[in-house]
Formats: C-alpha cells, structure tokens, sequence
C-alpha cells in the first residue's frame, strides 16, 4: 500500500447542480468545488444543505441536473455507473454490512466481483483486518455479532478492499456513541496517514470536521457553499455570519486543540542561559513580569529558579533548580500547552523535543499565535 | 384399485367396520405407496409451478408500486374461489386429467408466495442496498446475492405454508379419481373400507407435518447467520 497521495485522484466539481424532480429549489446550487488528492474535505451544514446529495453525485447515486464531476480530470459520466463505483469507496452511516456474509466474505465483496483469485483475495483481507484494527477471530462472525464501532471498521475495511483513489464517506460515524466515535476518528486519521487517499467526508457535526478536516466546505440551505478552507482558516477568519454561527462558540477554544505548540514563536520567555549572572536573571524575570526564571544549559533546560534564591553570587546555574512539573512536545496542541501553564508555578510551558529544549510557551505567546 | 384383495374375501376375515385393521394395510402395500407418491408429487409440482410463476410476479411488484397492488388483487381473487368450485369449473374445459388437479393448486399457492416473497425483499434494508449500489453491484447481482439470501426466511415461510395447505387440498385430487391419498379416503368411504379412510388421513397428516419440519430445517441451514445474534 502506497502511502503517496494518488495524483489522479482529485475531484472537481464544475458548476454542479441538481434540482430533484418536483421541486422548485434546487438541492444543490451550481458548485464549484476542488476536492484535492491525498485530503480529507468534509462537507458540512443544516440538513437540506445537499451535502449527501453532493456526495452521491461523485459515484452516480444521484445524477446532476446540470455541470460535471471529473475525477483525475475524468468525467465520471465516461464509464458506466457500476464499474466507476467498485473505484470508489463508500462508507455510509448505517454501514450497510451484509448479514448473511461473514466478515471475512463481506471485506471481500468488491475483490470477488472484481475476479481477484482466492491467495491475493485472502492476503488482501488480512492486510485491511490490520489496518483497521480489527482481530483475526472476527473474520469468521456476522455482522451481527460485532459491536457498532466494530462494524464501523469493517465498512471501511469493506470499501478500502480494492485500494480505490477515492473514498466516500456519510456520516460514517453518525450511528455509534461520542467515545467510539472520537476513537473512529483518530483511527481515520492514522489510516489516512498510510494510505494517503482522496476523501469526502459528510457530517453535521462541525467538531469531527475540525478534527478529521484537512479542508472544510460549509454548505448552506440549497447547497450553497458559504466558505471553503482549511479549520483553522474557518476558526479565524469566518467568511460570514452564516458560517460564524455554524461553528459555533468557543471558537478560539477549538483553535487551540487544531494549533500545535510548533506553530508558536518558541524563542524568548523568561529563560536564561546557566551562565548568567543573577543580576541578568533579575533583568529578564522584570523584563518578562515573572517570578520565575528557567536556566538552560547548551540544549538542556535544567529547571526553574526562584525570584528569592538569587543571592547575587555566582552564576545561576551553580543554584539547584526545579524541575519542571510537565513537558509539552512540539506536536502537542495548544490546549495541551494551555493545560501545563495552568499546572505550573511559573505559568509557562516548556518544550522538550525529546531530549532537546525547544523553548517555551506562555499565555502571551499562545494569544499571539491565535491572533496571527 | 384392489383395495379389498380377494384374498380378504376367500378367507372370510374382511372388516369394513374396522378404523384400522392391519391386515388390509398389510396385504395393500403397493396401493398406499402409490397415493402417497401420487399426493407428493401434485404437491411439489403445484409449490415448484407456483414458485415459478409468483417470483418474477413478485419482483415485479417491488420494483413497480401500482403492479404490486394488481398483482396481489389478482392473487387474493383466486385465492377466494372454493377449491370444489374451481375444480367444477375446470373439468370440462380440461377433462378429468392432472392439469385440471394442477391448475388449482399452483393457483392457491400464489398469493401465499408472492405474498411472503414481496413481503422479504421489501424487509431487506435500504441501507444494505445503497451498500450494494455503491459498490457497484448490477441490478441483477444485488437481487441474486444480496436481496434473495436476506429474503430466503421469509420465502421459506411461504414455501412451508404453500406446501402445508397443497397438501391439504391436493386429497380434493380424488374426487376427479386423479389419486393422492384422497383417493384412500374417497373410496375407502364409498365402499366402505374404513380402515382404508385412516390410512389416508394419517398419512397426509404425516405428510404435512414432515414437509413443514423437513422446510424449517432447510430453512436453517440455509440461513445460518439468522441464528447469530450478538
């Protein structure tokens, strides 16, 4: 399995429209939408927004009034319906797993159809069971006998079986409770991180687009598309009231578990190297309104010192210092680092990468940051 | 039909009153196997033909909303006429052969069958087809391997009742002499042979009863992941 995004995999929607028979408005206004290889769009907004519309016109469930959708710069209307969908995967929130085939047989539904012989078929089936986290012991059960979430992981299995480009996504975890499914949701994104494939995901709930969304669209009633960017972009800087409401309160909350402690200016702080004087300490402490400072030595932070432990002798690195309560890593989200300055007794976070001071976090900074 | 052997007579030992003298049954083996064979056979053929023809009526009900109220219309309608009557109707335009027999009870079946096959296939999930759909499956493939298997509960279930109640009414089949074991009742009454009517109702009730026991297995073995629930 390549982890390469599939370069012919991209989707665009040009001018897209569809009005349902009977009906006046459209569901889906004309769309202008590209959905790049390799990313995970989410397609979100109130019921009626025609988003799962949107969605099943990429495999031809619904056909579109009007406009095209090309996948790889190819229409998808230039091969028949049944043989552009086995490249497609899809994920529907009821799963959809067939009762009467074990999971095993269900996994390998598209591989049959495709005439795959019986070794490449079995190889393939216990490489999907892998990466999706399920065991071994359950490709002999019915769907019946596995629990929602366990089901949610066959149904991707299911659709990944061909290693398609593309895969399709309706509120694929809609059905099962809020821990399996925040744990569905890492899990997508860990295996997205191995395969790399272009993914249009639909839900209504703005959180799983912030934390799956490499990109969000925000669809509006008759599938008008009010903002297209990436979570952080929509968090910022909110195109419109519509889509300012959409996401909700606590906006800059959700930035902070979008933002990564690297994204920060790290440098400066109330840091001093271990062979300043006290009377530099002091400096730096006033400089940064603190009663702390942290001592550094090439690389190494070696831990706080007290206002009142300068005694004005020396170097400050020859006075014991504390070590610091937590650590944050340059991955870790903002509110991760919001989480240690809260915790520590001199309101600042330090960075470790590994081993390697990486500076320090502070509330000032991570304002900054969020203003930026 | 030899049902009273002269051998019966010679020896003087002939109870007609008798509901069940062994040695009638005894000396008319061949008699008795033969209705039997004779009601089994109307009964597959009636289910078999009824089976062929309700099905595509059936799927054709599903795909079509209007046909599908046509379709059971017509079924129910045969289904109200008297057995006796239909059979009176249809011996003079077929005379007193097996078709005349036939007719009627794959006639009889069809509302049970279309009925229950209409009634699965309409319990297969809509989610479990989209599934389908957007894999990729023709038409044709979904219908074979994912709505029929899902169905197959409930068509069975037809299958046993269609069959229960052929079985039942295929004793009429005597009354045009045509056999089955309504043949042993008729002339067992007529003659009197009174054991002879014994035979023939026990055994179609056995008859019966085995085919239902005999589909709810097949039903089961067919459709082993009905039975696993978490």
């Amino acid at each position: 399995m390549t982890a390469r995004p599939d370069p012919a995999a991209a989707i665009t929607f040009d001018s897209v429209t569809k009005t349902f028979p009977g009906s006046r408005q459209p569901a889906v206004a004309p769309l202008d939408l590209e959905v790049p290889s390799g990313e995970i769009v989410v397609l979100i907004g109130p019921s009626g927004c025609g988003k799962t519309t949107t969605l099943r016109m990429v495999n031809r469930l619904i056909e579109p009034t009007a406009g095209s959708i090309a996948i790889g710069g190819v229409d998808v209307r230039r091969q028949p319906a049944t043989e552009l969908r086995r490249g497609i995967g899809y994920v529907i929130q009821q799963v959809g797993l067939f009762p009467h085939r074990t999971i095993a047989q269900n996994v390998a539904t598209l591989p049959r159809m495709l005439g795959w012989d019986k070794a490449r078929i079995g190889a393939r089936v216990d490489e999907l069971v892998e990466l999706v986290g399920l065991e071994q012991g359950m490709l002999d059960r019915y769907p019946a006998e596995l629990s929602g979430g366990q089901q949610q992981r066959v149904g991707v299995a299911r659709a990944l079986a061909a290693d398609p480009p593309v895969l399709l996504m309706d509120e694929p975890f809609g059905a099962v409770d809020p821990i399996v499914r925040g744990r569905l949701q890492y899990e997508l994104l860990a295996l997205q991180e191995r395969v790399r494939k272009t993914i249009v995901l639909v839900t209504h709930d703005i959180d799983e687009a912030i934390t799956v969304g490499d990109r969000i669209a925000v669809l509006n009633t008759g599938g008008v598309l009010e903002q297209y960017g990436s979570p952080d972009d929509l968090l910022a800087h909110p195109a419109n009231e519509f889509v300012e409401a959409f996401l909700g309160a606590e906006r800059s909350l959700k930035r902070l578990t979008l933002a990564k402690v690297s994204d920060l200016e790290l440098s400066g702080g109330p840091v001093v190297p271990a062979d300043a004087t006290p009377t530099e300490a002091r400096e730096v402490m006033d400089r940064e309104a603190s009663n702390w400072v942290g001592v550094v030595r090439g690389d190494r932070f070696l831990g706080w010192v007290p206002r009142e432990a300068l005694d004005g002798q020396g170097t400050i690195g020859e006075i014991e210092a504390a070590p610091p309560a937590a650590l944050v890593r340059p991955a870790s989200s903002l509110r991760e680092a919001l989480e240690v300055i809260m915790n520590s007794r001199s309101s600042v976070a330090v960075v470790a990468d590994g081993e390697r001071f990486g500076g320090v976090v502070t509330l000032e900074k991570i304002r900054a940051g969020l203003e930026a | 039909m030899t049902f009273w052997g002269p051998r019966g007579w010679a020896l003087g030992v002939v109870n007609t009153e008798r509901w069940l003298w062994w040695e009638w049954v005894r000396t008319h083996p061949d008699d008795i196997l033969r209705a039997l064979r004779e009601h089994v056979v109307f009964t597959v053929v009636a289910v078999v033909g009824g089976l062929v023809l309700s099905a595509p009526l059936a799927f054709a009900g599903t795909r079509r909303p209007r046909l599908r109220g046509a379709i059971l219309g017509l079924a129910g309608a045969v289904y109200t006429i008297p057995s006796l009557a239909l059979f009176a109707i249809l011996v003079p335009v077929f005379g007193l052969q097996r078709i005349t027999v036939i007719l009627p009870l794959v006639g009889y079946t069809l509302l049970i069958l279309v009925r229950n096959i209409i009634a699965g296939l309409d319990g297969v999930s809509p989610s479990l087809k989209e599934a389908a759909d957007g894999m990729g499956f023709t038409p044709l493939a979904r219908l074979l391997r994912v709505e029929l298997p899902l169905a197959l509960p409930a068509i069975i279930a037809g299958v046993r009742i269609a069959t229960v109640t052929t079985i039942g009414l295929t004793t009429i089949a005597a009354i045009a002499g045509l056999g089955g074991l309504g043949q042993l009742i008729v002339v067992g009454l007529n003659r009197p042979m009174r054991t002879a009517v014994t035979v023939g109702a026990v055994l179609s009730v056995a008859l019966a009863v085995l085919a239902d026991l005999g589909l709810g297995g097949l039903q089961r073995a067919l459709t082993p992941w009905a039975r696993r629930e978490r």
